[in-house]
């Protein structure tokens, strides 16, 4: 809605609308847009009517939720088979379903989480073909035939990922709403730096990959992607050095006495 | 985000014929910047063409033609598989540094070379829906002209846009003339100079660049050169990484005996389309390569500046940016 919108229309069922609730404005609402004492009108006179609706329909509304959560007859739906943490999945979604709405709300893997919803935090990295990318980003279509790791499938059993470990070891969260993100992040970054894949900071691109070693400045630039509003970098950046030296970084943090 | 159909094919031809009969489809490729802008209702295409499935993804050495010896590197092509090329790295480490210095690792592994030179303005009014933007909505006015611009341009703006492309391959790509192959009606395929891809606002910034709505890019060729030892990137932004260019400037020099045979040098962060500093290239052929010359090369060059209310800092930024770039390139292009 915008004051003197030139360039509004109405749909069909907005018309409708306005002809049922306040069809003594109709005429000028299509003429000249919606103004800021239609809307407060309408709000008026729907606000009662909606309360009405779910005090006397209230079995109609439930009933309505249950049928949207059907995936029969979606609008624009696509089939998917696609592997998730090993196993085999295979769903109808809506053409505009992420791959980070599907894993949550579809399949239950509620571990990737939401942060941004604009590929500016990292919270919803996943492993996609054994690379991380950002599932907020990801159409759930665009993944047929693809094998997905989230968070959930990097234990074996009830053996914790190393990366796993040493983040809890090195206490590298405190609010732990990017974590899921941060640590599928770090066990890529592994695989990208036994291929000698450079970044930013990498001191001489020219030079072959196998010459790469992963300094704090690499550590940071490369996890860049995953923002921590806690601020637990330091102890990210120990986790992510123990896994990759393969030896005991001492921890930085003990229990007040 | 609004409903749309979501569509694949495995051939060009076909993607280039529903582009011509479905004005309202866009390509899909590693969606990094059309879902964003999707979500943020300031794209609404009915329909998404998932062209991933096309073949264009190879980095191979060019044989023939005007371009022998020099490389072409498929639109298709992830940024990553393109920035850890064996021969991009080796022959066009430019290339690869401006790749690396740009969005994060997980959206590089996602993100097409030819989606990269497609990708919109970050101007935060040409994404919030609510205010006036020419680029989004011809006609609506521009909001960042008298609003906070301290992250837009100050070269080639006009009074209808005042935006700045947002990529860090493209000013290397400007800088090593490259040139962009594109595929278009009935299998006709052109040839399209860097520098003349992306266009100035003008008065019709709705236009990023002079592709025709049916036209695919397929592949960017790099013609070859003898840089690759002295080139470098540097991009000074608000935080040390993963965030946009305040400034850039892509550097590459060519020496015989101890002065300057070639150079190149191009910027990103100040204008509509990446900026080739040609007036400072053409004052240091024939110098030599100290930071006095350096110096007064940059300030010619930036002496053009139009900087808007709240970026006149990038002028002095933009003299000190080019002139690190050319001595870090000086210096082998080393990142230190």
């Amino acid at each position: 809605m915008k004051e003197g919108n030139e360039n509004l229309r109405l749909t069909e069922a907005e018309k409708d609308l306005f002809n049922q609730v306040m069809p003594e404005d109709l005429a000028e609402i299509v003429t000249g847009g919606i103004q800021r004492r239609h809307f407060l009108k309408l709000l008026t006179v729907t606000g009662g009517a909606l309360l009405a609706f779910q005090l006397f329909d209230n079995h109609e509304v439930f009933a309505q939720s249950l049928i949207t959560n059907s995936t029969v007859g979606i609008e624009n739906g696509v089939k998917v088979a696609f592997m998730v943490n090993g196993q085999k999945k295979q769903i109808e979604v809506d053409s505009r379903m992420t791959l980070l709405d599907t894993l949550r709300e579809r399949l239950g893997l509620t571990g990737s989480k939401k942060g941004c919803d604009q590929g500016q935090c990292g919270a919803c990295t996943v492993i996609v073909e054994g690379r991380r990318v950002l599932s907020c980003l990801t159409l759930a279509a665009t993944c047929e035939g693809k094998s997905v790791t989230t968070i959930e499938g990097l234990a074996n059993g009830l053996e914790l990922h190393a990366m796993q470990a040493a983040f809890i070891k090195h206490d590298s969260f405190q609010c732990g709403y990017c974590t899921s993100g941060q640590i599928c992040s770090a066990v890529a970054l592994m695989t990208e730096v036994k291929n000698g894949e450079a970044s930013y900071v990498t001191p001489d691109i020219r030079l072959p990959g196998h010459s790469l070693r992963l300094s704090d400045d690499e550590i940071r630039e490369r996890m860049s992607g995953n923002i921590c509003r806690c601020g637990a970098y330091p102890n990210i950046n120990n986790a992510i050095k123990e896994v990759y030296s393969g030896k005991d970084v001492p921890q930085t943090w003990q229990f007040s006495s | 985000m609004r409903p749309f159909k979501y569509s694949t094919t495995n051939d060009i031809n076909v993607a280039v014929k529903m582009l011509q009969v479905k004005g309202h489809a866009k390509l899909l490729g590693g969606g990094t910047n059309i879902l964003d802008l999707m979500k943020e209702d300031v794209e609404h295409p009915e329909e998404l063409i998932d062209i991933t499935g096309l073949s264009y993804t190879q980095i191979k050495s060019i044989s023939s033609g005007p371009n022998a010896e020099g490389i072409s590197i498929g639109a298709l092509c992830k940024n990553t598989d393109t920035a850890n090329d064996p021969i991009i790295r080796q022959n066009f480490p430019l290339v690869a540094q401006a790749i690396l210095a740009g969005a994060s690792a997980q959206i590089r592994n996602m993100a097409t070379n030819g989606g990269n030179l497609n990708q919109r303005t970050r101007c935060s009014y040409f994404y919030d829906i609510a205010m006036p933007c020419n680029k989004r909505e011809p006609g609506a006015g521009c909001a960042a002209i008298e609003g906070i611009n301290k992250m837009h341009a100050i070269f080639g703006w006009s009074k209808d846009c005042v935006a700045v492309h947002p990529s860090d391959l493209c000013v290397a790509l400007v800088a090593l003339d490259a040139i962009v192959k594109v595929m278009g009606a009935g299998g006709k395929e052109r040839l399209i100079q860097f520098s003349d891809y992306h266009r100035l606002p003008g008065t019709d910034p709705q236009k990023d660049n002079n592709l025709q709505q049916e036209e695919i890019i397929t592949e960017i060729q790099l013609p070859k050169n003898n840089f690759a030892s002295k080139s470098y990137y540097l991009k000074v932004r608000d935080r040390s990484s993963y965030a946009f260019a305040l400034v850039s400037v892509a550097a590459a020099i060519e020496m015989a005996g101890n002065q300057i045979k070639q150079v190149r040098i191009a910027m990103g962060g100040v204008s509509h389309k990446p900026w080739r500093a040609y007036e400072a290239e053409q004052f240091l052929i024939n110098k030599t390569p100290d930071e006095a010359n350096f110096n007064l090369a940059a300030e010619l060059e930036m002496r053009n500046a139009k900087p808007l209310k709240h970026n006149k800092f990038k002028v002095e930024l933009g003299i000190r940016t080019m002139v690190r770039a050319l001595t870090q390139a000086m210096n082998g292009g080393k990142h230190t």
